[in-house]
Order: structure tokens, then sequence, then C-alpha cells
């Protein structure tokens, strides 16, 4: 079992109830989605190489058990936006589809707005959605506009609630002119934008995205992190990302859960994240000429030289003594001091359980 | 249920379920109107083998001294072969066993799983649509057809014999929709269903009486004591699907026998909805634990 920083989120929820006590106070609400003890285990047969080992294969299959997910524990409370970190093939999907009534667990429980996802009661499919990536749940030959009908139907939205969600959603994401377009016309950004209004038409309390900014430009990733900032914000609604790309998760989530080998590594804030796991800042100088390698070898830290840019690596303890140091030096023109990137640490996090986990098989 | 758990669900009551079939029919209809071109060409290639069958008979016809043949004229074999047509568009799913053997390996399926929506209603509904719009494309030319053999066909029959031919066709329709679902369900079993599916379209072809009418069989021993080939297949279901509401209309098949056989087609119906819904949970229930 690998180390586990929980965050205690119900402790969470009712220290900030208790810091508004009034007559606003909320009470503690349970939390929408609670998982205990949740593993996945996949029976996959092996293809061994070569004709004959194939023909044997026939009478003979050989089999393996692979856990996707093991023992996973988590609480989501109302209104949270959590992002899930993994490296592929760490489970993220596979909770992701456990979690919206896809796939039926081995062992261990989940609900999700006290349901149990994975009885698919109508009432409970009702309330939630899921959006994966390039699957599409748009008709490919037809508008967007009538795949939101049949929407309206079958989650049977009062058709002036529709009318109204459907404007807004359209508005905010700028794609109401797409709408009467046949969807096969449309480029990715656009197909995922109108998926995410499909997906939101009836008002789901908790959302599940697996990568939905996958493959898209730079200006329609930032069209959809407003969008569902937006949106999640003025429903108080919980939702759940995964995906592989940092800017999602700076831009959205408050709370990062890291799955590793189908394990959480980390749950907890974003801030905490880059507190606990960094021990350096990266502190970057403009110097008036290319430095000398003397001059640099003098600074006294690990650091790389990019012409008259110097980018130096200096410990979070020595920061406040080492810059005034630095900055005495003459030359300096402007300096930098920056965290390590997120992309940085949560590699480093996924690199170092790799290595745990290959030390175990090493050492049984 | 959108606003919260407590909520009515607003649209709910008896009418509900069937104003998202009404609301699928409709967006099924639209979409196969995409395709129009396609169905209009389609149409008019079915009418191809039907040639070659009229001349293979014409030929066989003219070499036998016999005016029929198991009881067959020639003109009788023509009207039947065109008969067959008809039922065929009516019973014949083109795609929908591999469609949805096609949707549960591409993992499109899952749609269904998540939205509450039920998936054979649904495949229920575009089939409605899909065979609507065929019948607008063909209904031209199959009326040209018709008009053009009319020589070939017996008087017009009894209303209580085209009220018959109107429930075979009917019936046929949804047996020939529950075979092929429950076929294409296999899919969730097997990683590729198109040998089955090839294999199912053969002994279909044969004993469906598309291939030639399957009274022919009647001579023929089946190895049970006291039963001919023909006296097996008529308990199959495939008969239904080509051969059954064209031999009702010829007057093969009257009276007490064909309320009997009427109700094995229903019967055959009912047994096949049920196997497409428990091969769906089945199906759904092994798709969750496998993986999804």
């Amino acid at each position: 079992m690998a180390a586990v920083f929980t965050y205690t989120h119900q402790m969470h929820n009712a220290a900030v109830a208790v810091g508004k006590a009034g007559p606003l106070t909320q009470p503690v609400t349970q939390p929408v989605i609670q998982v205990a003890g949740l593993a996945k285990e996949y029976r996959v047969f092996d293809k061994p190489e070569g004709l004959s080992a194939s023909v044997r294969a026939l009478f003979h299959r050989q089999s393996r058990l692979v856990e996707a997910v093991r023992g996973v524990d988590l609480e989501v409370g109302r209104g949270e936006f959590v992002a899930l970190l993994g490296p592929n093939g760490a489970g993220k999907t596979t909770l992701l589809k456990i979690l919206s009534g896809i796939i039926t667990p081995t062992r261990g429980a989940a609900t999700v707005l006290g349901h149990v996802p994975w009885e698919r009661a109508d009432d409970f499919r009702r309330r939630f959605a899921l959006v994966m990536g390039q699957r599409n749940q748009l008709w490919w030959d037809l508008p967007a506009a009538e795949s939101f009908r049949l929407h309206q139907e079958i989650y049977r939205i009062e058709p002036t609630r529709f009318a109204r969600t459907r404007d807004e959603l359209v508005d905010l994401l700028g794609v109401r002119k797409l709408i009467l377009q046949p969807v096969r016309e449309l480029s990715l950004g656009e197909r995922m934008k109108l998926e995410l209004v499909a997906s939101l038409l009836h008002e789901p309390e908790v959302l599940f995205l697996d990568e939905p900014t996958i493959g898209l430009d730079v200006v329609a990733q930032h069209t959809i992190h407003a969008f569902l900032r937006h949106v999640q914000e003025e429903r108080r609604m919980t939702v759940i990302l995964t995906t592989h790309y940092m800017k999602d998760v700076a831009a959205l989530c408050k709370r990062l859960v890291v799955i590793t080998g189908g394990e959480i590594l980390y749950d907890g804030s974003l801030a905490e994240i880059v507190d606990r796991f960094t021990t350096h800042k990266i502190v970057t100088l403009d110097l008036d000429a290319e430095p000398d390698p003397a001059r640099i070898a003098r600074l006294g830290f690990p650091c790389e030289v990019r012409g008259p840019r110097v980018v130096l690596r200096i410990d979070r303890t020595r920061i406040a003594d080492a810059l005034p140091e630095l900055l005495r030096d003459a030359g300096v023109l402007d300096v930098s001091v920056e965290d390590v990137p997120l992309e940085e640490i949560v590699a480093e996090l996924f690199r170092s359980a790799a290595r745990r986990s290959q030390a175990e098989e090493a050492t049984p | 249920m959108s606003v919260g758990p407590d909520a009515p669900a607003p649209g709910a009551g008896p009418f509900a379920g069937l104003r998202i079939w009404w609301t699928m029919l409709v967006i099924s209809i639209e979409e196969r109107l995409v395709y129009r071109g396609d169905f209009a060409l389609g149409t008019l290639m079915r009418f191809l083998p039907i040639v070659t069958q009229v001349f293979l008979w014409t030929a066989v016809f003219s070499a036998t001294s016999r005016g029929d043949i198991a009881g067959y004229s020639r003109n009788d074999i023509v009207a039947y072969y065109l008969l067959t047509m008809l039922s065929r568009a009516f019973s014949s799913m083109p795609g929908l066993a591999t469609g949805i053997a096609r949707s549960i390996r591409d993992g499109s399926i899952k749609k269904f799983l998540v939205q509450p929506v039920d998936y054979v209603s649904f495949l229920f509904a575009s089939r409605i649509a899909h065979k609507l719009v065929y019948y607008v494309v063909a209904a031209a030319p199959f009326a040209l057809v018709f008009f053009v053999c009319r020589s070939f066909f017996p008087p017009l029959p009894d209303a209580m014999t085209v009220a018959a031919f109107g429930a075979a066709l009917g019936l046929s329709f949804l047996l020939g929709f529950f075979l092929e679902a429950t076929l294409g369900m296999l899919g969730f079993w097997f990683l590729e269903i198109s040998s089955l599916v090839f294999g199912y379209m053969l002994v279909q072809y044969l004993l469906s009486g598309h291939m030639f009418p399957i009274d022919m069989l009647a001579g023929i021993p089946s190895g049970i004591p006291g039963t001919s080939l023909a006296d097996v297949v008529s308990w199959l279901p495939f008969q239904f699907t080509a051969y059954f509401p064209a031999a009702v209309w010829l007057g093969k098949i009257q009276g007490a026998e064909l309320g009997r056989m009427l109700l094995v087609e229903a019967g055959w119906v009912v047994v096949l909805a049920i196997g497409c819904r428990f091969a769906w949970r089945r199906g759904t229930r092994r798709y969750s634990a496998f993986g999804g």
C-alpha cells in the first residue's frame, strides 16, 4: 500500500460550516460521492507469440488478473471540482466508469447521490452525466439541436426550462450558429462543446468528465475552462475530471486526486501538493551579458544557462537569504521566482510510484 | 428528475415513455432521410435477384412437361417470389445485428447504460423509422413491378385472407426485429459475430422460403418418423419472414390451419422478445463485469 495523504474532506466541510455559524449556516450534508475499498479486477488473456503457441492457446488460454482499481477510498462533497490525475492505465477511467454505473466493481462499495451506480436506477441516471472525450452522444448525421431535443424527452425536461438552459449553455460556449449544422461537419472542438451542452441540459448534479480537452486547441481549451468554471459555480455541481493537462487542473480544480496503479497516492488541495512535494523554487535571472562559467560556479546552485539567462534551483528554506545575495551581483537585469511547474511535480509522483511498484515486484 | 431528489419529474406519467419513443422515431426518420439516395438505389437493386429467379423457373418449367411443380404453376412461382419480396420488406433487418454488435465492440453502447433510456425500445423506434422511410421510397417501384406482373397473380383473395396477410406481415416485422436483435446481442459474448450472422443468413435463406417455397419440402422425410422436412420447418420461426405471408395471399394456407400458424408466429414473437430482453440483461451484466 502506497502512502496516502488523506485530505479529510468531512472535517473541512465541518470547519467551513462552523466558520460561517449563524442563521445562514448550511447543515453538513452527506458527501455526494462516497467510495470505500473499491476494487476492480479484470481477467485478461495473454496471447503468446508465434503460430504454434497461438494454436495451443486455442485449447488452453493463459489468463491473469489485472487490478485496475485496488482499494480506493474517496469522498466528494457537493459542489467540489476534483481532478483525477494519473498516468495511462492508472485506473482513472475505470473509476469513472464504476461511478457512472457502466461497470460493476469486484469489491467495495460506492454511492453517488445516494444510489449504487451500477444498479442503474433511472432516478439516478437522470441526475448525473458522463462525458467521455471522443465518444459521441450526439447523432452524427443530424444537427445537434435534434440530439438536444431527444435529451429533453429522455431526461423529461420541462419545455420552457429546456429552452432556457439550452440557450444559456449554447451562448456561454458561443456555439449557437452550430446547433443547426450536421454534427459530422463540425470540428473536434466544436463537437466537444456541443457534447458538453448535451450533457448539461438536464442540469445534472454530478458530472464526470473524462479528458474533455484532449486534442483541442488552446482557444477551445480556454473557452471550455471558462464555461465549466461558470456552470459549476452557478449550479454548485459536483464534478470529477480526469485529464493529462495540468492546465485543466490549474484552471478548474481546487482538489487533486493522484491515482497510480489503481491506488490513491495523493488526495488534497492543489496548493498543498506544491508545498508537500517540492523542496526548491525556480529562480530565473536575466543577466546583462552571457555569463562566464566562473561566475556561474560562484552562484553555487545547480543551474542551467540559456544565453544571458540563468535558471537556478534554490532550496526553499534558503531562498530568502539567497535572493539578496544574487541581486547584489552586478549585471542582473531581471529576476523571477516560481514554483516548480505542476507537470514536474506530478511527473515525479508518477515516476516514484512506478519505481516503488517495480521494487515491490522485485522483492515478492 | 433534474431539480433534486424530492422534486417530481416534469413530464412524467403514463405518456412520458410514449413521448420519448415518438421523439426517437421522428429523429430516426430524419436521420434515415439523410441516406435517401442509398435507400432508393438499394430498393432498385433488390429487384434484380427476382429477375434471375423468374428466368430460372421459366427454364425449369420449359424443361418439364408438367404444368406444376409441387402445386406451383409458373405463374404461381412468379407471384410467390414477388410476394416474398414484400414479406422481406417487412421482416428483413439489414444491419441490425451487426449494428448492435458494433456498438458493443466500439463502446457506443455505454450511452444506453448511462442515460435513462431503454436500448431495445430505441432500436425498435429507429427500425420502424428505417422501415417507414423505406416504404415511402420503395412504394412506387413496388407498385410498378406488381402492376406489370399483375397477370401472374390469382384473383384478389377475400377480406379475411387479406386481413390475415396483413397480420402475418406485421408479425413478421416483429419476429424479424427480435430475432436479429437477439442475434446482435450475442456480441456481448463474442468479439465478432459476422460469421454467426452469415450462418444465420444462410439458414434463413434456405428455411424462410426466400429460395424456394418451403412446402416443396413436404415429400422429404426429416428423419423423425412420420414427419417431413416441411413439418419441421413449419415449427421454426424462419418461414414467417418470407414464405408464410406469401402462402397466405396465394391461399395455400386457409381456415383453422391459418389460425394455428398465426398463433405459432405470435408465439415466436413473444419468445424472441423475451429472449432479446434476457440477452440484453445478461449481456449488460457481463459487459459491466468484464470491463465496459
